[in-house]
């Protein structure tokens, strides 16, 4: 990609006097390169553009509450509604483990974590193909898509955490000082979403079928991450094999933080973390290699 | 003084394919490789273009560039490598100076949201920083008109309060760098005027324009250098009055006027040689027309002698995506006969109301009837072009409606209404 120095150093001041005082002050500098063979991230770049990262989630949020009618009912419902059918199925008729929890409290706390993750992959990977006039008509860190994809879906979760509160007060369930680590546990399930975002957004782009699979992916996904059973009551082999998909320590992790339940075993956290960097730096190396490419294929 | 662009040896290439239906499915791309693997071939070799070839030039501070050349010179592609939309394969490009384009205009506008949410957006996406929108939002909605409905959903809007409010939002941009692709700038004739308004306004206070159009009239009238392209290739690069002039003269550009003084090199065959051609409206010849009322495309030819098969005038008009609008020859029965050696000046009448808005290119020639198909003996592509342009006064088929309005043709059909 192009770099884009912020301050000219070797450039010398304007100093020709028949250019009128509205003559512009040069101040930025834009070296346009072929891409590099090996893309990384600039991080100055990405700062620079903060603010439009702000306006494009900020966009998506003003719209998303405008166009839909019950608005933030909508940000509730969805996993509760999802708490209430796992309740009944698994948790009545099923007698799911469910860490000695009210089965309520736990696949509603698990849920959180997990709607997040699955609407961040949802609007990441579809990111670019929706904005198809912004790539193909102005210049700005195309990453930024992605990014405010995984952005989005946080305010939805602060409605939902709400109803967890709530449940939590009901059934007389205060948190203790474990409440600190759940947003670091939020955190991976970001991480993780825009790895797994920023890779099927560049395969978008060049594919227009793969969009169609990723429900069933993220409900496949959703089957093998423990939202209504409790991942630690697997046998151990099973627990091993699953860990290298993160957000089984996402939700161990988070349960851990809001309710006090067991934290996630080492182990198991360390093969995540693995998985969660390997997939976010899969997912940025490939978004950055197509990047060039965007424009002239979408 | 600084230079505001220099370009150096900038080359694109494509991928032929990934100009057209660029994305595929993943299921295809499948497919074929399997069938490629059971039938161990090699993946076929893609063909490639180069949209833009060792491209340098050197644009100092606040001088005017033109940039011309046919379609598929490789004009969007410099556009598109400057704007950074798209990366060079090879070679690089040094820019001082923020750069705006008049093919931004509207570009992230959100119709759920409102005019204001609109301008922050808008301005954002355009490079402008939050402090910096605030401080010339009054400025912007003054300038766009619709202070009342600031706070009214943009999808309420009629399309011209929506390219307005747009084109106030680009306007107070202000880069150093303002590149203006005139093909693509959409939009009504007044929305257009007001865009080269806006460059001329720019290149007065020491910004640096590049404009790339087929209109030489503006060319020369606007820039003081023209870069020439030609198959990606930059084949002039020098002042615009000897530049447009050679292009002119090249053929390859395009006017609404042409004269051919030489015989001897002038388009056509041993029977017909093309004279002159241009465009011509009350009387006048003319770049930009009325919609409303005919234009008239003359074409001067000479016929050498007599033992040819019987020739007449022909024309084709070609609107500005490329699609063909009509085509018309002159069959009245004096080009039945072959006609007397000498020189003919024919004019085809386009009635007003026919052909919508845009840029019109026109090919004209002298053919005679073959047996499936017209024979050319003299004639030219793109010959001549000119702008169609609605004053707007509301009797034309738009009536008093600004937006976009689609087709080749624009006709002023009769209506009849009877209530039942």
């Amino acid at each position: 990609m192009t770099d884009t120095e912020l301050d000219a150093r070797d450039l010398a001041p304007v100093a020709d006097p028949s250019l009128s005082a509205a003559a512009p002050s040069v101040d930025r500098v834009t070296v346009i390169r072929p891409a590099p063979r090996w893309p990384h991230l600039d991080l100055r770049e990405l700062w620079h553009y903060r603010e439009l990262l702000v306006t494009l989630a900020w966009r998506d949020i003003a719209v998303r509450y405008k166009q839909t009618s019950i608005g933030v009912a909508w940000a509730i419902l969805q996993p509760l509604l999802m708490m209430v059918v796992f309740t009944l199925i698994f948790g009545k008729f099923g007698n799911f483990p469910s860490k000695g929890l009210q089965y309520q409290i736990f696949t509603y706390s698990a849920l959180l974590p997990w709607v997040y993750f699955a609407s961040s992959v949802n609007l990441a990977s579809a990111s670019l193909v929706a904005n198809r006039g912004l790539v193909t008509k102005v210049y700005f860190p195309r990453v930024l898509m992605p990014l405010a994809g995984v952005v989005v879906p946080l305010v939805d979760f602060v409605f939902a955490f709400g109803v967890l509160v709530a449940l939590c007060a009901w059934y007389h369930r205060w948190p203790d000082a474990t409440i600190v680590v759940a947003p670091l546990f939020l955190a991976m399930a970001l991480v993780t979403a825009l790895g797994v975002g920023l890779f099927l957004a560049a395969v978008n782009v060049r594919y227009r079928d793969v969009a169609y699979t990723i429900p069933f992916l993220m409900q496949l996904w959703m089957f093998l991450s423990g939202v209504f059973y409790a991942f630690s009551a697997l046998p151990e082999w099973a627990q091993l094999v699953l860990a290298v998909n993160p957000m089984t320590t996402v939700i161990d992790g988070f349960q851990w933080g809001t309710l006090g339940t067991h934290p996630p075993e080492l182990d198991k956290a360390m093969i995540s973390v693995g998985a969660t960097a390997t997939v976010f730096v899969v997912g940025l190396w490939y978004f950055r290699r197509s990047e060039p490419r965007f424009a002239d294929t979408i | 003084m600084a230079s505001a662009i220099a370009a150096e040896e900038l080359s694109k290439r494509y991928r032929i394919g990934e100009l057209q239906s660029a994305y595929g499915t993943l299921r295809d791309s499948l497919v074929s490789a399997a069938r490629r693997a059971l039938r161990r071939e090699h993946r076929p070799r893609a063909a490639e273009v180069w949209a833009l070839r060792d491209v340098s030039f050197v644009v100092p501070e606040g001088e005017v560039l033109g940039i011309i050349g046919r379609n598929g010179a490789g004009k969007s592609t410099l556009l598109k490598i400057l704007t950074r939309i798209t990366t060079p394969t090879s070679g690089r490009a040094t820019i001082r100076g923020r750069v705006g384009s008049l093919l931004e205009v509207g570009t992230g506008f959100h119709p759920e949201l409102t005019g204001r949410e609109n301008i922050f957006l808008n301005g954002s996406v355009l490079g402008m920083r939050r402090r910096e929108i605030q401080q010339k939002f009054a400025e912007i909605v003054e300038f766009s008109g619709v202070e009342k409905f600031i706070d009214t959903p943009v999808k309420r809007y009629s399309s011209g309060m929506s390219v307005r409010l747009a084109f106030a939002v680009a306007a107070h941009l202000e880069p150093e760098i303002l590149l203006v692709d005139e093909v693509l700038a959409v939009g009504d004739a007044e929305f257009q005027r007001r865009c080269l308004g806006r460059m001329e306004d720019l290149s007065r206070s020491g910004r640096t324009v590049l404009f790339v159009s087929h209109n030489m009239q503006a060319v020369t009238q606007l820039c003081d250098r023209v870069l020439w392209l030609d198959g990606g290739r930059v084949v002039g690069d020098g002042p615009s009055s000897e530049l447009v002039a050679a292009y002119l003269q090249s053929g390859h550009g395009s006017s609404s006027s042409r004269v051919w003084p030489d015989l001897e090199t002038a388009p056509g065959d041993e029977l017909v040689r093309l004279v002159h051609a241009r465009v011509v409206q009350d009387g006048k010849e003319a770049a930009a027309v009325d919609v409303r009322r005919p234009v008239g495309i003359e074409i001067g030819f000479h016929v050498l002698h007599r033992d040819g098969p019987p020739v007449f005038p022909k024309l084709k008009v070609v609107d500005e995506r490329g699609d063909v609008a009509f085509n018309a020859m002159d069959t009245s029965p004096r080009w039945h006969e072959p006609a007397t050696p000498g020189t003919y000046v024919s004019t085809a009448w386009i009635p007003g109301n026919l052909l919508n808005e845009g840029f019109v290119t026109v090919h004209v020639a002298v053919c005679s009837l073959g047996l499936t198909k017209l024979v050319h003996h003299a004639g030219m592509h793109d010959a001549l072009s000119f702008h169609v342009q609605d004053p707007g006064e509301g009797d034309s088929a738009r009536g008093i409606f600004a937006g976009q309005w689609q087709g080749v043709v624009r006709p002023l059909l009769e209506w009849t209404t009877e209530e039942r």
